[in-house]
């Protein structure tokens, strides 16, 4: 019942407005930092109807770090430019794209991220790939992302430096691109991560390549 | 919670309906029902504040204009409107509300963005005009909360799956349980508001000129304010329905997946499709800024 009246949000579509600024912060926290250069591909039906919908507006607004319910998203593409965020819009035809989906691929000097993230309706998302790799998230949680080879202990590593910092698992996911591959693993976790836990997850196992920190969609916001 | 029936079985021990729905969405959650209410007690402030805030903005629509704006003027020159004040002033809030969503103002979805100009016609209206408590305000949007999970959990509230019944028309009946209750009526006596509502306005089709929430969206929210004050009022004189109240939902879910795909949020059938909806979104689509295609 909780979910029928509400969310407060900016309108006009919860999909096309508010999920899309819902996005636009998830790739801002993923990125974990100020975002200054992207790109923004739109697929489907983002695509279409992005501009009477104010999805730019909204997925600009989300890269600033404002919620769904912030009115200056109605001005997000303003303020970007006093920011100094730089931003560029294409459209782009994938086989299989969710209908209303996007691609952000974020930069600066010595790093890039790519991320897909779909609106799924009421507001509802999904990202759906970090840098070309497969995973689900919904950001309604911080959330620790691992990208390592599929081998033995991973998991009980990585749990292992968790029950230490006293962090709860809500939801753990794992996904693997074949036997002995590239896998990723994506937790769920109630409150918030300290950067500091992130090397020690990292250092906790040799298979492990990379550690991205999402905090939760609470924080950080502008 | 699934059903009328399940909401109406726990209110014969002696449960207002809002009683029984932070019940049973208490024990579904877990949260505690302080919290649940505490949740609605935001809700409503949140709405008021669109209310205030599109009772004052103007509105520029890309296809439409300000009605809200013009239909205010017309009931300040009428002594008693055709349709009576309560209607009139609830159509007067449901248009600006809805405009506002329109020009990316801040609401409440209840239960959807496209719809959201009706509840708070409807409880703003009743306010204005007979100064309940707000803490009857709130415990009605609960009432509204609890026909809305209901029509989501036994049928849908997206347009692109069941039409337009299954938004504006789903608020219409949630807000027409939300005044029998306001108005003294008897839980059973909400649940037959809205699904006499709902069976006045079944097989409504989605069908959004351009693909915008503007044409008809908002005009629809602006006129079915009236029919959820009417349901009500049958249902306060004792007027039942003679189809149970979850077999009226259940039909509105099997008439929402009969609709062809063209009446469901596509743009390509119903109004959206008329010579003049079709002018329309050419012009629309003509304004769109170039964006690299790759």
């Amino acid at each position: 019942m909780l979910d029928i009246i509400g969310p407060v949000m900016v309108g006009p579509s919860s999909s096309h407005t508010a999920g899309a600024a819902k996005l636009g912060r998830l790739a801002r926290r993923a990125w974990n930092g100020e975002v200054n250069k992207v790109d923004i591909f739109l697929r489907g039906s983002f695509a279409s109807t992005y501009w009477g919908h104010g999805t730019d507006k909204a997925l600009i607004g989300g890269l600033l770090g404002f919620m769904p319910d912030d009115e200056r998203i109605r001005d997000a593409l303003e303020i970007a430019r006093q920011r100094g965020l730089e931003y560029r819009f294409f459209g782009e035809s994938i086989d299989g794209a969710h209908p209303n989906s996007v691609r952000f691929v974020i930069y600066e000097e010595d790093r890039t991220m790519e991320l897909v993230g779909a609106s799924l309706g009421g507001g509802v998302i999904e990202l759906k790939e970090i840098d070309g790799f497969s995973i689900s998230l919904s950001g309604d949680l911080a959330a620790i992302i691992t990208f390592h080879r599929d081998q033995p202990g991973v998991v009980a590593a990585v749990a292992g430096v968790m029950a230490e910092k006293g962090l709860n698992i809500a939801t753990m996911r794992l996904h693997r691109q074949g036997r002995g591959g590239r896998a990723a693993m994506v937790i769920e976790i109630d409150g918030e991560l300290k950067e500091s836990t992130k090397d020690e997850i990292l250092n906790s196992h040799s298979a492990l390549m990379r550690v991205i920190f999402i905090p939760s969609p609470e924080s950080d916001v502008r | 919670m699934r059903s009328f029936e399940e909401i109406l079985k726990l209110c014969e021990v002696d449960l207002e309906f809002h009683e029984a729905v932070v019940e049973l969405e208490s024990r579904e959650s877990g949260k505690s029902e302080d919290l649940i209410y505490a949740n609605m007690s935001y809700m409503f402030d949140a709405m008021e504040q669109s209310v205030n805030s599109a009772i004052n903005a103007e509105f520029k629509g890309r296809m439409m204009e300000d009605e809200a704006r013009r239909f205010e003027r017309y009931i300040a020159q009428r002594d008693i409107p055709l349709s009576g004040k309560f209607i009139t002033r609830a159509s007067r809030i449901a248009l600006s509300v809805s405009q506002y969503n329109a020009s990316m103002g801040r609401i409440v979805a209840a239960p959807t963005a496209g719809s959201c100009g009706i509840l708070p016609g409807l409880l703003f209206a009743y306010r204005d005009l007979y100064g309940p408590s707000r803490d009857m305000l709130v415990k009605a949007l609960i009432v509204a909360g609890g026909v809305g999970e209901v029509i989501q959990k036994r049928a849908t509230l997206a347009g692109a799956e069941g039409g337009c019944q299954a938004e504006c028309g789903a608020a219409a009946a949630m807000g027409s349980a939300a005044l029998v209750y306001l108005e003294g009526g008897s839980p059973e006596a909400s649940a037959h508001a809205a699904v006499l509502t709902i069976k006045s306005l079944m097989g409504l089709v989605c069908d959004p000129v351009a693909g915008l929430v503007e044409v008809p969206c908002i005009k629809r929210n602006g006129t079915l304010v009236s029919l959820a004050s009417l349901c009500a009022d049958m249902a306060l004189a004792g007027i039942r329905s003679v189809i149970p109240p979850d077999e009226v939902i259940d039909a509105m879910r099997r008439v929402g997946r009969a609709l062809p795909e063209s009446l469901r949020e596509t743009s390509k059938g119903g109004l959206a499709a008329t010579p003049k909806g079709r002018e329309l979104e050419k012009k629309i689509f003509s304004e769109v800024p170039p964006m690299a295609e790759i």
